[in-house]
């Protein structure tokens, strides 16, 4: 794992005393609420339904031990005893006062956390593969090019501005487990024929109300030229995204309006200015930084049978676990999702319990998942009985992974100020109806995602199943689609047709998981019946 | 008249340049200003055929959230103008240690800034990560030497 050294130390314990001194200002009249909003903003702190909400970066998701245990420490003693992990890999803390804002900064420092640029229209938290370092399938392990792109992003003076926030997201296998394609700057690390590492860039996707997925602009862009090359991109973005409306401001659309070749031809002319500019990092910083992601000591003899002979177990390690690239290990996800329960919420004593548990069988460490899940990266097979009985013990078993019941939910208008509806009872509802019904052991990889309002954090328009909520005429409606995904396969879901009030959007889905149980062959995904058959049959069961 | 030394907070030390600034347009229809304002929507790059007339550039920030002017900033002095940078309008305290980085070195806000507020925001952050032309040695270059 990443660690600071005094320079990134310097800077964060810099961001928190700075934060301190406008909180001051604020609190003397010298910034009006205008002024001072954009600041706090960029230090992760809104002013939601009922409180400020504080967000903190947890870069490509990556958690210590330590991390983990001081949020849920800090869950304790400044929240209501809970946390909310996010669809961006980070964590909200819903009841926060704005007074307590600086020291529960000055607490994350002491852990070598941040809260910084965690909103405002910024380079947000760079996002990464959940298991990257472990998968068998990867090229190599993104994260050191996530964390060259944390330095260069935080604080940057030219971007601090932008006409709208900015996310990036990398990985390095063609199997996409981090919706690649959906961010402002999707980069893939590949290998070209010669065997040498590069990046290749795709640019201008996103969800929100006009979704749209990143094209390729660069196939191959050399790695002693990554950060000179984003600085290309994001400065065509400052200079030419459009600020006149902020529905439109985001790059995917600065990309659709010019098009891909003539953004990237933009791109390129502006790249080979900055290259007689001299801005990149030197090439032994990244050798630096990949130093700390080398592999923990995996033991050369760890056995690779598993005991399956506990049927529940059996179930579990089925589906919450991933080939992992050291024989005799595996990845462990752990399900933030209970039947019934809140999507990524973990108490300060489950998050503490994960802690203990990353130190104890996962080379101490954690990630956080765009699903809103918890991964131990590198666990042993041979300890793998001995986690989920702990895991099961602390309402923390549920086997579910990928599963009709593993729902990503915005927090919705439960919290949120931007919201149209709740999103949290649709899931609770409906991960409770399949497994009532029993129809959610049968139906394999189903990925269902809501989303309080068109701002989509919810990713709805990505999911196989896709619920949006919309206010209509003061009324609660929800919108169904199908056929969304946010793997490598990526597409945007269409809606079905007119909405539903709040019992018949979970009625709706069952009804469109019942066709894809009359109609599905040879073990298709729910995903894969849909592009198979098309929207009509659905069409005919949900509307007649 | 004005006195400039009161309005505008300056890190140079030439004398201030009196003419009052023309517009991108104006500037590019007449040989002999000498100053020029950028609007947010202009484009920084049209005055670097003449860039060795001009002495003093006033970037107007409307809004401070509009930052494409920090764009205008740095290309001007990757280009190599040596002038006058100046930061006119919605300029904040919060905002100078940024515009200070890509290039500016004289401001005129709307509002006046508090001077003891200015010297904390400037020497608030000991290094910097990134490389820009103000010629400060980003965190990765002091790192391998």
């Amino acid at each position: 794992m990443y660690k600071y050294d005094q320079w990134d130390q310097a800077m964060v314990d810099a961001r928190v005393a700075e934060f301190r001194d406008q909180c001051q200002r604020r609190i003397e009249g010298k910034l009006t609420e205008d002024q001072f909003k954009p600041l706090r903003l960029m230090n992760g702190l809104y002013l939601q339904l009922h409180a400020y909400m504080l967000r903190v970066a947890i870069p490509y998701g990556t958690l210590s031990g330590a991390q983990m245990r001081a949020l849920g420490d800090i869950a304790d003693k400044f929240d209501r005893k809970y946390g909310h992990f996010t669809t961006r890999q980070n964590i909200q803390y819903n009841w926060i006062k704005l007074e307590d804002a600086g020291d529960i900064l000055a607490a994350l420092a002491k852990v070598e956390m941040h809260a910084i640029q965690t909103s405002g229209n910024c380079i947000r938290n760079i996002s990464s593969d959940h298991f990257a370092g472990a998968a068998a399938d990867e090229v190599v392990d993104p994260r050191p090019y996530a964390e060259l792109l944390r330095q260069w992003s935080s604080f940057h003076p030219e971007f601090s501005y932008l006409p709208r926030k900015f996310k990036f997201a990398v990985i390095a296998s063609e199997t996409d487990r981090a919706a690649m394609r959906l961010h402002d700057i999707g980069i893939n690390i590949v290998r070209n024929d010669a065997g040498e590492l590069g990046a290749a860039f795709y640019v201008g996707g996103g969800m929100g109300r006009t979704p749209m997925i990143a094209p390729l602009i660069n196939g191959f862009v050399p790695l002693d030229r990554l950060i000179t090359y984003a600085e290309a991109c994001l400065r065509v973005y400052n200079r030419y995204g459009r600020r006149d409306n902020k529905y439109k401001a985001r790059i995917k659309i600065l990309v659709h309006e010019l098009g891909a070749e003539e953004y990237t031809r933009q791109v390129e002319e502006e790249f080979a200015l900055l290259l007689a500019q001299n801005i990149e990092p030197p090439f032994a910083e990244l050798e630096r930084i990949r130093t700390y992601f080398e592999d923990p000591a995996f033991a050369a003899d760890a056995p690779d049978e598993l005991d399956r002979s506990d049927p529940d177990f059996a179930v579990w390690s089925d589906r919450n676990t991933h080939p992992h690239k050291a024989p005799g290990y595996v990845s462990a996800v752990i399900s933030l999702k209970p039947v019934g329960g809140i999507p990524g919420d973990a108490t300060a004593d489950q998050m503490r319990l994960m802690a203990d548990l990353a130190g104890e069988y996962s080379f101490d460490e954690c990630r956080v998942t765009h699903t809103q899940n918890i991964v131990l990266p590198h666990v042993r097979k041979a300890d793998l009985f001995a986690l989920w009985q702990k895991l099961e013990a602390a309402g923390l078993g549920t086997p579910n992974l990928d599963q009709v019941g593993d729902i990503i939910a915005c927090p919705g208008l439960d919290y949120c100020s931007l919201a149209n509806a709740r999103s949290i009872p649709i899931a609770q509802q409906i991960s409770q109806r399949f497994a009532a019904n029993g129809k959610g052991e049968i139906l394999g990889e189903l990925k269902l995602k809501i989303s309080g309002c068109i701002n989509a954090c919810g990713h709805h328009h990505a999911g196989h199943i896709g619920i949006l909520g919309v206010d209509k005429k003061g009324v609660e409606n929800y919108q169904l689609s199908l056929g969304g995904s946010e793997a490598e396969d990526t597409s945007l879901g269409k809606i079905t047709g007119r909405g539903f009030d709040e019992a018949g959007i979970v009625d709706a889905v069952e009804t469109s998981v019942d066709v894809y149980l009359a109609q599905r062959q040879n073990g298709e995904r729910f995903l894969d019946t849909y592009r198979r058959i098309g929207m009509e049959p659905f069409k005919e069961a949900l509307y007649g | 008249m004005v006195d400039l030394a009161q309005t505008i907070l300056r890190f140079r030390d030439d004398t201030p340049v009196s003419d009052p600034a023309v517009t991108v347009e104006a500037f590019t229809g007449q040989s002999n200003a000498l100053a020029v304002r950028i609007e947010p929507g202009e484009d920084a790059r049209s005055l670097l055929p003449n860039l060795e007339r001009i002495r003093l550039v006033e970037v107007n920030f409307p809004a401070f959230g509009d930052g494409r002017g920090y764009s205008a900033a740095r290309v001007l002095r990757e280009a190599g103008y040596t002038g006058e940078l100046r930061a006119v309008g919605d300029v904040l305290v919060d905002q100078i240690g940024h515009m200070r980085r890509c290039g500016f070195d004289a401001f005129q806000p709307d509002q006046p800034l508090d001077a003891g507020d200015v010297e904390i925001a400037l020497s608030r952050w000991p290094e910097v990560y990134q490389a820009t032309t103000d010629g400060r040695v980003p965190i990765w270059n002091l790192r391998h030497g």
